[in-house]
């Protein structure tokens, strides 16, 4: 009976999983998959690598690119300490306001400030995109279906459009978006940045960067929670096991009437 | 208190008056339980305490979202981002529910496998339905709190489904919405249904639990017990049993709050809400998907709300369309088959209700869809007619002692 029993748990367990996996796969095409450092249980950021993904946003993405839902004091997480996060929010100039005239006025940033984005509203980044909209990336990688893959896949997706292929003006052939027009041309070439930590600038080594930065800023929560619950599973296990034999023990003289 | 009378005075002096001690005892302690429930029979307290979890969860979340359009999205990623542990609130809860539907929906197998909806327990199975119907109301406004891209385009498609009441459908529509689409008004009102409902589940558990005591719990093999010798106390032999089933439940539950916490959510979840882009498939929750597949199935608006609709009301009359007087199915050979092909039925509605409204599936759905109400409507009622079931035993503890084996249910097994 429980051998039974266990087998048809077993069973419905690797049903379930195919069955997500068939739902995935409904929606998405397949995207080249990375090894990346924050996948699996135990996974973490890579610190350096997101960090120099930090500076391609600075100095690529956030051309375009807002991310409204960080502060600059967030990037803590990516192991900046305070001196390090107030001197890198004073280079943006914030428009607060009002004053004692009741005008608006510039001041430098500071850490708690949310990041300055590109353009004061949808229509303002519209209008400077050819009618696109530069999506928010605060949230990207959760946003998107298989999200790190995704952006890697997407960031080195572009290609040369087939010849039959007709590519308006202002579009981008690009195999991985749905679709495969986009209105960003190819964001990321060989020495885009100069990276402060002397690593090559790679198209790969760049795209990946961003991705990880991008993966963190989409999970800040990442590695706490992962470290958490892998204490809490082991005490779980722990639980579980000593409620069994507990459990065993006190039906053991219901089980010997037999 | 009449056992093992209490030696505290102030107990004693309470208990005289309010007589609650002797309550608690005689419905947790001493209670009579059947002696061969199995491990199926975890998934009623799963429920109850997967309800009391969210309701913890969700007071809190409530304390630092805010219902309004413009801030509802930017409130939920502050709780993930800058409140201490939102995180884990956010991810229990959002978790949580699927993980409340998992364990109600094989809760509701194991009444249907076992027949624990036959008389006497109609009353008791009829709230359970009414409890699923409440959670299922619960989850829908829940899910439009966060104010994502699929939170208000379920929201649309969802309430849009009254429209299709004759006459005076649209007004209904309207009347939902509080204004002329799903706007902050509607954000406003499920967020204060969605705080609401979970205590009116409260309260519909309570008489769930007062039904399920005046007759007690059915058991595998689905005869009622006939004395002392086929009972034992609930405590301490179902609480350590329900115990041992809680901690595994959290172990699976855990894992998916710490290590997959956004599995069985959708991408497009973490897009805030735009009214001018529509998501390239608008889909419901997992735990709607059978559902939205029956809706999807029949060509007729008004024709899909009834059956979908439907596909719980029959649930209501299900003492009633079962005239079979086994309960437990494992003395109804033909019965057992087709609750498992029910069970594949329902698991293929949800498959189907994932994939889109074309080709194949249509097809599929529609055969899923006619057999579901099949089942219900035609096979029970006949079945007994033509089935040869098999004989029941005396009693519970009947054939434990006549076989040599531990475990009832196996006993159970190999006199078959």
């Amino acid at each position: 009976m429980y051998k039974n029993l266990t087998f048809k748990i077993y069973f419905f367990i690797i049903f379930l999983c195919f069955y997500k996996t068939s739902l995935a796969a409904s929606t998405n095409i397949e995207y080249p998959s990375q090894d990346w450092s924050f996948s699996g249980i135990f996974g973490t950021f890579d610190k350096a690598s997101a960090q120099r993904g930090f500076q391609v946003y600075r100095e690529v993405c956030s051309g375009c690119h807002g991310m409204r839902l960080l502060s600059y004091r967030h990037l803590s997480g990516l192991g900046y300490n305070n001196e390090e996060l107030k001197a890198l929010s004073a280079q943006f100039e914030i428009t607060d306001g009002p004053n004692d005239n009741g005008e608006p006025f510039v001041r430098p940033g500071r850490p708690s400030d949310t990041f300055v984005s590109p353009y004061p509203n949808e229509q303002a980044a519209r209008a400077a995109n050819g009618g696109a909209y530069p999506p928010d990336l605060s949230l990207i990688v959760k946003a998107r279906a298989d999200g790190a893959n995704y952006l890697h896949a997407l960031l080195s997706g572009y290609k040369d459009a087939p010849k039959d292929f007709n590519v308006p003006e202002g579009m981008y052939y690009n195999t991985y978006y749905p679709g495969k027009l986009i209105g960003m041309p190819q964001p990321i070439y060989e020495d885009g940045v100069e990276y402060a930590d002397g690593t090559k600038a790679t198209e790969l080594q760049m795209s990946k960067d961003v991705t990880t930065f991008l993966a963190w800023a989409s999970e800040p929560e990442m590695e706490n929670r992962k470290r958490l619950g892998v204490t809490v599973i082991s005490f779980l296990i722990v639980f579980s096991i000593l409620a069994y034999f507990s459990m065993k023990q006190i039906w053991a003289p219901i089980k010997k009437k037999v | 208190m009449s056992k093992n009378k209490s030696k505290n005075s102030v107990v004693e002096w309470i208990d005289y008056r309010l007589p609650i001690f002797t309550f608690l005892n005689h419905e947790l302690n001493e209670y009579p339980t059947p002696k061969n429930l199995n491990y199926f029979w975890n998934f009623g307290s799963l429920a109850g305490i997967t309800l009391v979890v969210m309701i913890i969860t969700g007071i809190v979340l409530s304390m630092n979202y805010t219902a309004h359009v413009d801030y509802a999205f930017d409130s939920v990623e502050r709780i993930m981002r800058d409140v201490n542990h939102g995180w884990l609130l956010r991810y229990i809860h959002m978790n949580g529910a699927s993980f409340f539907f998992i364990v109600v929906y094989i809760h509701i197998f194991r009444g249907l496998y076992y027949g624990s909806y036959k008389a006497p327990r109609e009353i008791l199975w009829i709230l359970g339905v009414l409890i699923l119907l409440l959670m299922m109301a619960t989850a829908f406004m829940g899910y439009v709190l966060p104010w994502g891209q699929m939170s208000f385009w379920g929201a649309t498609v969802i309430t849009n489904l009254f429209s299709a009441v004759p006459l005076v459908g649209e007004s209904i529509v309207t009347w939902l919405w509080g204004g002329f689409s799903v706007d902050n008004p509607t954000l406003n009102r499920f967020f204060s249904l969605h705080y609401l409902l979970p205590f009116l589940i409260v309260g519909l558990v309570i008489l769930h639990l007062v039904a399920l005591h005046r007759f007690g719990s059915n058991n595998p093999i689905g005869i009622d017990a006939k004395g002392k010798q086929d009972t034992i106390p609930f405590h301490p032999y179902y609480t350590i049993k329900d115990l041992f089933g809680l901690s595994v439940f959290a172990t699976i539950f855990a894992a998916a709050v710490f290590f997959f916490p956004n599995f069985m959510g959708h991408p497009d979840n973490y897009i805030p809400a735009n009214a001018m882009q529509t998501p390239a498939h608008i889909v419901p929750e997992w735990y709607f998907l059978p559902f939205y597949a029956i809706l999807r199935a029949i060509p007729d608006k008004l024709g899909g709300v009834l059956f979908m609709f439907g596909a719980i009301a029959v649930l209501f009359i299900l003492p009633w369309l079962d005239k079979s007087p086994i309960r437990s199915s494992q003395f109804r050979p033909i019965y057992k088959l087709f609750f498992w092909i029910l069970v594949f039925d329902c698991i293929l509605l949800g498959y189907l209700g994932a994939k889109p409204a074309e080709g194949i599936y249509v097809l599929l759905s529609r055969v899923a869809t006619g057999y579901y109400f099949f089942h219900f409507i035609i096979l029970l009622p006949l079945l007994p007619n033509i089935e040869k079931t098999r004989p029941l035993p005396i009693s519970i503890s009947k054939p434990i002692l006549s076989s040599s084996s531990f475990s009832t249910a196996a006993a159970v097994r190999e006199k078959k």
